[in-house]
């Protein structure tokens, strides 16, 4: 930007907007746009109409969000589940995942022997598919096989031994921690590179004064990670939010048992494309995505908020 | 600070001992959760693969040993290789990734160039523009995509994956790229200008200088592309068009209580991204921590 005084006099002395430029934007804008910002703008158009038996869509103003939020029988019951469930699979993600990750980067960020072999294997479950993730994890959670109810037995847990992907009690916990448990390394490596890049001297300062590791974790490491920390809470919220494939994957559209693990996403799945109790109906679904698309809103205006208040360190 | 280095030193070292205990435990304590979390992270599927070629009874008899004479069965892959298509799956993965990934590098880049090097009206604007597509998910205009991938006629295409990857994928490398290109020093373009360099020339002198960028944006963008069960269920779910998540996530569907199929599924799926994964986890890992500390 800074460098380019002369070539702006240019493209003011030829009037027309420079033609190198149109071709090095064009093609992006042009799929980017079309693909992603109009289907957006569109799908949002789309809630605010309603299919006629004639088949052609008719402009009702915000009828299905009404029909949505009051329509006691099937939608409404059906959308406080899945707002539930959202928010508790978000839940498990923050305070399980995320301090963990957090936990880990910290370990490796300093000096520790095959620290590169630990990160290689902690970060691999997350390069697999979710779908493939969460069958893993059903054979290994099936009673059959009993592989996982082995170990528990074994460490004095056999308590706890039950098939919690069948129970409407625990379905939904149990995906969530799979969904943790796959995508841990990708907050460990983004606290991991913000650890990596806080200068040394820093630390054998506080050394020299006679600070322990651990207050030299939470005076120093700690603030200047909050900013990583106001990230990764952001891509967990919009990320989790959108939990589809560990539900589908291993519960179907309709997110049983009893939709104890229907997510905002199937329930859109299902409103959308319709399933054995819920008929196919796009401006439905529609306006389901456009509330989706207020909840993350809300949660990124929150996070520009909370970031503008909290003082953050710079280095 | 050199007047006091040695005094330093000395206290130190005095310091590191005195705490010499404590470092120690410490220092264990943070291997047996590493090797923990580690072991938590691969074993589950290591047992999957491992019990892929056992016969069905050995999997449910003694599903830690490993595979003798008498156990071994390459039954659960037979079936996977009769009943269903994998190579077509990975052929569709690979196809849609690899021309996703290469247009996302080549159209990111363009744009990148362009609004680093240029100020022109609508710059910033423009960096809004694709800024947005970071925080809302593509899938939330699925309704709308559909209606516009069926009038393109491009429904049930690998193309139609392949156009809303790079949509998808688009905003962040741009994002990335733009820091990047901002950071090449003008010395070089303005050398190549003097000698009468056209733009689009000095955009391509410059390509092999970002190219650390891009594996950053690489390592970002085949993760979730590779991984997608949404879009491929949405707009492209035919037997022909599968990819390997939604091709292996079907037959799985359908052969859930044979557990030989179902272990040579599992690992036919994950195993050979697994290896790609070791062979270049070190760019990998490298490229994220470098595009972390963009942001």
């Amino acid at each position: 930007m800074t460098a380019s005084l002369s070539r702006t006099d240019q493209s003011k002395d030829g009037k027309r907007f420079p033609t190198h430029i149109i071709v090095f934007l064009a093609p992006a804008v042009v799929i980017y746009g079309l693909f992603m910002i109009y289907p957006l703008l569109d799908s949002l158009r789309l809630g605010f109409f309603a299919q006629e038996t004639r088949g052609v869509a008719q402009f009702v103003g915000f009828e299905n969000y009404v029909t949505l939020m009051t329509d006691d029988a099937i939608l409404q019951p059906r959308l406080l589940n899945a707002l539930k469930n959202s928010l508790i699979f978000f839940a498990v993600n923050m305070l399980i995942q995320n301090p963990i990750a957090l936990l880990l980067a910290a370990a490796l960020s300093t000096k520790t022997r095959g620290a590169m072999l630990y990160r290689v294997l902690i970060f691999s479950p997350a390069i697999l598919s979710l779908a493939i993730a969460a069958f893993v994890w059903r054979l290994l959670l099936s009673p059959l096989w009993g592989v996982v109810y082995d170990l528990l037995k074994a460490i004095g847990l056999g308590a706890f031994a039950q098939p919690w992907l069948g129970l409407e009690s625990t379905v939904l916990i149990t995906l969530a921690l799979i969904s943790a448990w796959q995508y841990l390394g990708i907050p460990m490596m983004l606290y991991f590179a913000t650890l990596i890049s806080i200068p040394n001297d820093l630390f054998e300062a506080a050394t020299v004064d006679g600070a322990t590791d651990w207050q030299i974790f939470w005076r120093i490491k700690f603030p200047l990670l909050m900013p990583m920390i106001g990230i990764v809470s952001l891509l967990t919220y919009i990320g989790n939010f959108n939990a589809f494939d560990v539900v589908f994957a291993l519960k179907g559209a309709e997110a049983g048992p009893n939709y104890a693990s229907d997510t905002m996403m199937t329930f859109f799945y299902r409103t959308f494309f319709g399933s054995g109790f819920q008929k196919s109906d796009p401006h439905m679904g529609a306006a389901v995505a456009g509330t989706m698309f207020l909840i993350l809103l809300a949660g990124v205006l929150l996070y520009f908020f909370v970031r503008r208040r909290i003082r953050s360190y710079e280095l | 600070m050199t007047r006091y280095a040695d005094a330093e030193k000395t206290q130190l070292r005095n310091v590191m001992s005195g705490v010499d205990w404590r470092h120690q435990t410490t220092k264990v304590l943070k291997h047996w959760m590493l090797i923990a979390f580690a072991f938590l992270a691969t074993a589950p599927i290591a047992l999957v693969v491992l019990n892929s070629v056992k016969t069905r009874r050995a999997i449910f008899r003694n599903p830690y040993h490993l595979p003798n004479a008498e156990t071994f069965d390459l039954v659960g892959y037979e079936t996977v290789f009769e009943k269903s298509q994998f190579h077509v799956y990975y052929f569709n993965s690979l196809f849609v990734t690899l021309t996703a990934l290469a247009l996302i590098l080549l159209f990111g880049t363009m744009v990148a160039f362009a609004l680093a090097e240029y100020s022109f009206p609508g710059n910033n604007l423009l960096r809004l523009f694709f800024l947005l597509g970071i925080i809302i998910p593509i899938r939330l205009g699925s309704v709308s995509l559909l209606r516009l991938i069926v009038s393109l006629d491009l429904i049930g295409t690998l193309w139609a994956l392949i156009l809303v990857y790079i949509a998808g994928g688009l905003p962040f490398a741009v994002f990335i790229l733009t820091q990047f290109m901002s950071q090449v020093p003008s010395d070089l373009k303005d050398a190549a200008r003097v000698d009468g360099a056209s733009e689009y020339r000095v955009f391509w002198l410059i390509l092999p200088i970002i190219r650390p960028a891009t594996g950053t944006v690489s390592a970002i963008s085949i993760i979730p592309m590779w991984n997608d069960l949404w879009f491929p269920l949405v707009l492209a779910p035919g037997e022909a068009t599968r990819t390997v998540t939604l091709g292996a996530q079907q037959f799985m569907g359908q052969f859930s209580n044979d557990w030989n199929a179902l272990l040579a599924a599992l690992s036919l799926s994950s195993v050979p991204v697994l290896i790609i994964y070791f062979v270049s986890s070190k760019q990998l890992l490298q490229g994220l921590t470098a595009g972390a500390l963009k942001n």
